[in-house]
């Protein structure tokens, strides 16, 4: 039984990979994101599955090195991780928390009828769209016309 | 032709389309009439280089030669690209960049939702990845080509010289040869002519909307997607594009 002894569990990898923010948006985690998609050992190797959010988008060699980074301080030393792009990647995956703390960052969580549902600063229903792109990939630039603040909305995909 | 082969060519003609659009909507980079649509512009070139990573990286797969995505990319001259020539020919104005846009999208959006059936499993999960970000692009080219064509008289002058110019690259989309038919026996592809009643009905709803005039010709330019003759802006596009692995070969960062 010492494999039980050395390998930590992955009850505990998922909570250490729930501490690695997402480099762009840094209030939420890469497992608030949904990217994380398995955490698995195969005798002595962790392997981590990680599914892309958009294909081009540059954060995914930084997510790879800090992924690698944040296991290899807790001692994980035989490390793979796996792409995999099938199923594509959904914002239905973000959890609830990493939801919450979007809106309470100012960027208005996903909704299924494709649009925010309200100003994340002042709450107000009456918001428009500036343009479905925004600051990275994943937004669309909206603004509140009440407060007339502009926000990022993280578009549903 | 071995299967192969047929689906290496297939995998560059996928790769080579968004690789060259994908470098041609990146030129707009900071030169965009407002910020949006600069940042909506460089947000469609960064999808369309991060599809070409995933078509280019299978081709290297596929052919077994231990070429990279980058390899491709960048090592190849104008002669070797299987892109068709709509991708290549030059930025223009605004309204001519978003009319090859909405040309190409409505194309790309068809294709992908095809492909995701495809009976290769990764070629599936790369249309099923890519679709979701094609569905954006063609929303927002579409808008935009409805917005300006049905717009101020300048405007609507300039879309309908940009449909005239970009209508004879159209048909080169769906031509189909050898390739195509190895594709279609090994359920990996549809046939491009296939696609075009899709295409026509969707693309004439979009221009009838922005009160533009289809041309009244078939002529159809090509030599793209075969190889056989590329426009003269390929190359120059190449030299760009291809300048630090011209200059320092097997450079590194």
């Amino acid at each position: 039984m010492s494999q039980v002894t050395t390998q930590p569990s992955t009850t505990w990898i998922w909570e250490w990979l729930d501490a690695v923010p997402d480099p762009e948006i840094p209030v939420i985690s890469l497992v608030d994101l949904g990217i994380i998609r398995d955490v698995a050992w195969e005798g002595g190797t962790l392997v981590v599955t990680v599914t892309p959010t958009y294909s081009g988008c540059p954060a995914t060699s930084v997510i790879a090195m800090d992924i690698e980074t944040a296991l290899r301080d807790r001692g994980i030393t035989d490390l793979r991780l796996k792409t995999q792009i099938s199923p594509a990647w959904t914002t239905d995956w973000l959890t609830e928390k990493g939801r919450t703390k979007l809106e309470e960052y100012g960027i208005a969580p996903p909704q299924p009828a494709g649009g925010p549902e309200k100003c994340p600063r002042c709450g107000s229903k009456d918001v428009t769209r500036v343009s479905q792109f925004g600051s990275t990939p994943c937004k669309a630039h909206w603004r509140c016309q009440d407060c007339l603040e502009p926000f990022d909305y993280f578009k549903c995909i | 032709m071995t299967r192969e082969d047929a689906f290496f060519q297939f995998l560059l003609r996928m790769g080579d389309n968004t690789l060259i659009l994908g470098h041609r909507v990146s030129e707009w980079c900071g030169h965009a009439p407002v910020l949006e649509e600069d940042i909506a512009l460089a947000n469609t070139a960064l999808d369309l280089i991060g599809q070409t990573q995933m078509w280019l990286g299978l081709a290297g797969e596929v052919q077994g030669e231990g070429r990279t995505a980058d390899d491709l990319a960048f090592l190849r001259d104008a002669w070797d690209f299987r892109n068709v020539l709509l991708c290549e020919v030059p930025n223009g104005d605004f309204g001519r960049t978003l009319m090859r846009q909405f040309l190409f999208d409505a194309w790309h959006s068809i294709q992908l939702g095809r492909l995701m059936k495809s009976s290769d499993e990764r070629v599936a999960a790369i249309a099923e990845k890519a679709s979701k970000e094609v569905a954006y692009h063609l929303e927002r080219s579409a808008d935009t080509v409805v917005g300006l064509g049905d717009g101020t008289e300048e405007s609507h002058r300039r879309m309908q010289e940009a449909l005239d110019y970009l209508w004879p690259y159209v048909g080169e989309m769906f031509q189909s040869d050898d390739v195509d038919a190895e594709m279609v026996k090994a359920g990996i592809a549809p046939d491009p002519a296939s696609l075009r009643e899709e295409y026509d009905v969707l693309v004439s709803r979009i221009l009838g909307d922005a009160t533009l005039i289809i041309p009244d010709s078939s002529f159809a330019h090509k030599g793209g997607r075969t190889g056989a003759m590329h426009t003269e802006h390929l190359g120059h596009l190449l030299t760009q594009m291809q300048w630090l692995q011209r200059a320092y070969p097997g450079a590194k960062w």
